[in-house]
């Protein structure tokens, strides 16, 4: 099992097996399925000119709850309706844009280990795109499994088998993205 | 990734030198269950150029009181920083500050 990362010379490092590996890759799998493909526009077409200037993504709130976690709401005062859909209006596409690229960036890498598992070391960068993925999958997981907190304790919702691994993923992600915190926090002192 | 959004449309035309300094907007960081502590502290850090004890205190306000105000500038500033924070998973927006 990982012991997780460590602040290397030029960045972080995480020694990872194959099934460690692989439970990485598909979550951050599960990230690029629930952000959906690029809204590249690259057919042409009336919506093209909208891509080009940014404004091509969509006013409602996701009523999906794990994407609405990911991509929230920036104003939520009474009367902000309309503020917060033109908000998302002008940001949403750039947002999942950011984290597509993150969770791309983690594939990537984690595509780069030997079959077997190793080592991997980041940069800086890609550091930060795994900090930030990590993040995002947490999230997903930790809103569809309905994470509370009671009595400065975080609960889970678990109903079955499904659930019980999501838990369990959750847990691990937890611990994992902690000692990157932990490294990248060491890194900024050293 | 540009770190500035486009300017939000205004309903009554407001420009820099109008916003009148004693009535900033204001970015608002929730509680969230799935965010890490250190996590959270970092990220104050990291995207406000905090000291990791005025992070770190944030971080607590956000955990025990529910939410905290994390920075305070112009409207467009504020809507930059909700990007960025949306960027990192934080769970923030921003209001008139009142």
């Amino acid at each position: 099992m990982t012991s997780g990362f460590r602040a290397v010379r030029g960045g972080v490092g995480i020694r990872l097996d194959a099934d460690e590996a692989a439970v990485l890759h598909s979550m951050a799998s599960l990230v690029l399925e629930l952000l959906g493909p690029a809204e590249d526009g690259g057919e042409g077409g009336a919506d093209s000119l909208e891509a080009l200037v940014g404004i091509s993504g969509s006013a409602e709130r996701p009523e999906d709850p794990v994407l609405a976690r990911l991509l929230p709401d920036a104003y939520t005062e009474e009367g902000d309706t309309e503020a917060a859909a033109d908000f998302r209006r002008y940001t949403e596409g750039d947002l999942r844009r950011h984290k597509r690229e993150n969770a791309e960036a983690m594939a990537a890498a984690l595509a780069s280990l030997p079959p077997g598992g190793g080592e991997l070391v980041l940069d800086t960068g890609d550091a930060h795109a795994w900090l930030k993925a990590l993040n995002d999958v947490r999230l997903a997981l930790g809103t569809r499994l309905e994470a509370a907190e009671e009595d400065g304790e975080t609960r889970v919702r678990i109903e079955d088998a499904s659930d019980q691994a999501a838990a369990h993923i959750y847990d691990w992600l937890g611990g994992v993205q902690e000692t990157l915190v932990q490294a990248l926090m060491g890194a900024r002192r050293g | 990734m540009p770190t500035a959004p486009a300017p939000v449309e205004l309903e009554r035309p407001e420009t820099r030198e109008d916003v009148r300094p004693d009535v900033p907007w204001v970015t608002i960081v929730w509680n969230d269950p799935v965010n890490l502590m250190s996590y959270v502290t970092y990220v104050f850090q990291t995207v406000f150029g905090y000291s990791k004890r005025k992070a770190h205190k944030l971080m607590l306000d956000v955990h025990h009181k529910g939410r905290a105000v994390v920075s305070t500038g112009t409207r467009e500033e504020m809507e930059r920083d909700v990007n960025i924070l949306h960027q990192y998973g934080l769970w923030a927006t921003l209001k008139r500050d009142t």
